[in-house]
């Protein structure tokens, strides 16, 4: 029993998924499932339809080439059973594994420097943009704020003369308000 | 050697038949179209063409039949003689020989009327010609009606007669009728011949075919023969007779001793006296049937006699020594003696026939080139062949220490074990491992999705070493790369921030959407109900405080020009009527006395109390019921939407193949109408 590669999309086939097919040429393709076989009888070209392995390592998306990859490989040449091999074989597994996986990582977090920046700089021009949606001192009753000289001037005649009740409202210049609601 | 299959022959068809083949043939396979303008000589070839075609047919035609029909002369006396009796040979030799005089006078019309064809000097005239010709040869054959009747006869006849093989190893059955002939006939042949209890069941000759000494051998069971004169004899009997007379056979001469087929013995010997002439030169046996109702020792002193005699007779006409000659008996009921007598007939016949070779020219070529060496014996002495016994012994040891050293082999091992189906074969115990314990491991084929054998390597340590170093240089390549990150990262509170604009945007998109998705059906409703209006002072007023902005005194202005304070009505005082200043002190003015729009409302009336108010027309009770349905109502919006469920407002085709326009006959051709 062996676990197959997907012809299309490169992804593992367990025993009793997917379908295999055996052209006249004897040609083996698996399937681990009937969207990949679909694609086939399409004739579809894996190395261009984006959501396969194929594509993203030839697009540089995915680590394509490592002594890792080199070290899983079928070969069709008969060793004969060794326990201590075996052994050593199993332990061997879990390394390579490992290792694999610490540079897809590392792989990933570099393709992704570039998209930090940018994505920084986006993030920060939004900020900067969408200030006014929210403010972080919303409006109270003994919010105040300075007014220019000769508003405030004005402000102090206008309160000697009002009614009292009325006075606290007329705090607020209005350009300056509205000024804000343009920015 | 002649082959005699007369099952080859063609049906010889009647005269009308044969008329009308001959005449078809000649109309399909000639040129029919002939032109007033051509030439006088290619209307007379056209003519001739299909007189001489026509006279070819028949030619050809006739001939056939009389080559196929084989000639009485030509034919082993047996054929010949069994053809006279059965279809007349003179009758048979008259038909052949009109067919024959017929194909001459055709041949000699057809000769005839192409020579006068080459004086027709009309078209007319040569077809005249031609149709006289043709005339005639039809009336040629309708004469020959009858012979073409007997010869299909005798034809059909010839093909169910047996296949007999005169010059071949036969035996052949002969006696009264029913006397069991057929009986003996079925147990010693394959063949299936039909037996009854009455006389003549066999009306002709019947053969079958039997294995003795690796040889095929041929039976032949002939009708019942009567004791009377031969003229007397009527067809079915002389069918016998001829087999009797022309076959070198062994002729089995059976005798009912029971005497149940209704004639005793004394007439049984006296029939087979009056025909003992052709059992000249042929062994001949005395056969006494149905032994199992009456036994020979039981027969009278008279009856006794009467076989002794015949058996003597027979002895002596075969040529046996009178001491060899001995009365056969058998029962074919019982099957007794049945084989003996087969056998007995056998040998004695292979006998004559050896006999009958050796004395021919043939066996003097082969003779002279044979040679069987005897050599003359030395002395008296013994020499039978000797072992000696130390070599004897040496290969009974041999023989023990094989047996001895026998494998034990898996086959012995299953039937110790239970046998097939029961043991099952070890097929790991003979691997041939570095280590005889491995033997029974069990190597796990698939662990966490990779397979183990695609890393099985003979130096995997080696290269997993390389692996580790390799991966500490690109470890610290990475390091020393990595550093110069996180410069202008956002700061924790920036990002709060961040997050908090982001949520105001959705809810402020989801609210644009759920206004746009609404415009095309929303109903225009009095301000007074429309619960999503946004352009109140409230709005405003929440709107502005929520970026920083005391929007009080804009309220207040709003309300003072609003319709329902000041009223519609043009005020005289200008001060009044004057809009409210956009100016800081536009409020600076004294409160406005408050007019009603409506004249029927009382003054005294207070504003309504805006919390927990119902909205009207809604149905619901407040606001907070009100944001309720909205969520619930895009809840299911989304579910529908995820669906995508087909709605009464999609295009629908009610029947993609109607049925009346796929099926049914189309009389014009086009499946698209009718």
């Amino acid at each position: 029993m062996r676990l197959e590669k997907c012809w299309f999309c490169s992804s593992t086939v367990y025993p009793g998924h997917g379908i295999t097919f055996v052209r006249n040429d004897c040609t083996v393709f698996n399937f681990c499932r009937s969207k990949c076989h679909k694609n086939f009888k399409m004739k579809r070209n894996p190395r261009k339809v984006a959501w396969t392995k194929s594509y993203r390592k030839l697009a540089g998306k995915e680590l394509a080439k490592d002594t890792t990859f080199e070290m899983e490989k079928q070969r069709n040449r008969p060793v004969k059973y060794d326990r201590q091999l075996a052994q050593k074989t199993i332990k061997a597994m879990e390394k390579i594994t490992e290792v694999r996986q610490k540079r897809q990582d590392r792989f990933h977090e570099a393709r992704m420097k570039k998209a930090k920046v940018q994505q920084t700089a986006q993030e920060k021009a939004e900020l900067e943009k969408d200030i006014n949606l929210v403010r972080e001192t919303p409006y109270t009753e003994e919010h105040t704020e300075q007014a220019p000289k000769e508003v405030q001037a004005l402000v102090k005649q206008v309160q000697k003369n009002a009614p009292k009740k009325q006075r606290e409202k007329l705090k607020i210049p209005v350009e300056k308000g509205r000024q804000r609601m343009r920015e | 050697m002649v082959l005699y299959n007369f099952k080859t022959i063609q049906v010889v068809p009647t005269a009308k038949d044969f008329i009308d083949i001959v005449l078809s043939k000649t109309q399909r396979q000639t040129p029919t179209v002939v032109h007033n303008g051509w030439a006088i000589n290619r209307i007379r070839q056209f003519y001739m063409r299909k007189v001489k075609f026509t006279q070819s047919n028949w030619h050809e035609k006739l001939s056939k039949i009389l080559d196929d029909f084989p000639k009485v002369d030509d034919m082993h006396p047996f054929f010949g003689d069994l053809l006279n009796v059965l279809y007349d040979r003179d009758h048979y030799k008259l038909a052949l020989g009109q067919l024959h005089t017929a194909r001459n006078l055709i041949d000699k019309v057809s000769q005839d009327y192409v020579r006068l064809m080459k004086y027709g000097d009309s078209l007319y005239r040569c077809k005249e010609l031609k149709r006289a010709a043709l005339g005639r040869m039809c009336t040629i054959m309708k004469k020959q009606g009858p012979s073409l009747a007997y010869l299909e006869q005798v034809r059909q006849h010839m093909s169910r007669l047996p296949a007999i093989e005169p010059n071949t190893r036969t035996l052949l059955v002969c006696g009264y009728p029913n006397v069991g002939k057929s009986s003996f006939m079925n147990k010693v042949t394959r063949a299936d011949v039909d037996v009854q209890p009455y006389a003549f069941t066999t009306k002709s000759l019947f053969v079958g075919h039997m294995d003795y000494r690796y040889l095929r051998w041929q039976v032949i069971d002939t009708p019942g023969i009567l004791d009377r004169p031969l003229e007397e004899r009527n067809t079915i009997e002389m069918q016998s007779i001829t087999a009797l007379a022309h076959l070198r056979a062994a002729v089995l001469y059976v005798m009912d001793i029971s005497e149940q087929c209704g004639h005793t013995l004394a007439e049984q010997a006296a029939l087979f006296h009056s025909i003992k002439p052709l059992f000249a030169n042929k062994p001949l046996l005395i056969v006494a049937n149905k032994t199992d109702v009456t036994q020979v020792d039981s027969l009278s002193a008279e009856d006794k006699a009467i076989l002794d005699e015949m058996v003597s007779e027979a002895a002596k006409m075969s040529g046996v020594a009178p001491t060899d000659a001995k009365l056969l008996m058998m029962s074919t009921l019982t099957e007794e003696g049945v084989m003996a007598v087969k056998q007995v007939a056998c040998d004695r016949l292979l006998a004559s026939r050896v006999e009958a070779k050796l004395q021919g020219k043939r066996i003097q070529d082969v003779a002279y080139r044979m040679h069987v060496a005897t050599p003359a014996p030395r002395d008296r002495q013994a020499r039978p062949p000797v072992i000696p016994p130390s070599v004897a012994a040496a290969r009974a040891r041999a023989m023990q220490a094989a047996e001895q050293a026998k494998k034990k082999t898996e086959k012995d091992m299953q039937e110790e074990n239970g046998g097939a189906g029961v043991y099952s074969a070890d097929m790991r115990k003979r691997y041939a491992l570095q280590d005889p314990s491995w033997r029974y491991d069990i190597m796990p084929e698939i662990i966490e999705g990779h397979n183990v054998l695609d890393f099985v390597d003979p130096d995997i340590e080696a290269r997993l070493e390389a692996l580790d170093r390799e991966e500490e240089a690109m470890a610290a390549a990475a390091e020393l790369e990595g550093d110069d990150m996180d410069e202008d990262d956002l700061t924790p509170e920036q990002r709060e921030l961040l997050k908090k604009i982001r949520a105001r945007k959705t809810i402020v998109v989801a609210a644009h959407r759920r206004k746009k998705s609404a415009a095309n059906n929303a109903p225009i409703k009095p301000r007074r109900v429309d619960a999503d209006r946004t352009s109140t002072t409230q709005h405003m007023k929440a709107s502005l405080a929520r970026v920083g902005v005391d929007a009080s005194a804009a309220i207040e202005r709003a309300r003072a020009r609003s319709v329902s304070r000041v009223g519609r009505k043009r005020l005289r005082s200008a001060s009044a009527a004057a809009p409210a200043d956009m100016d800081v002190d536009g409020s600076q003015a004294p409160p406005q006395k408050r007019i009603h729009s409506s004249k029927s409302r009382s003054m005294s009336r207070g504003r309504a109390l805006s919390t927990a108010k119902p909205i009207e027309g809604q149905g619901l009770k407040n606001e907070a019921q009100h944001n309720k349905a909205i969520k619930m109502h895009d809840k299911m919006q989304k579910r529908m939407g995820k669906a995508a469920r087909k709605g009464e407002a999609d295009r629908h085709i009610p029947d993609l193949k109607p049925k009346h326009l796929f099926s049914g006959k189309r009389g014009i051709g086009k499946t698209d109408r009718r």
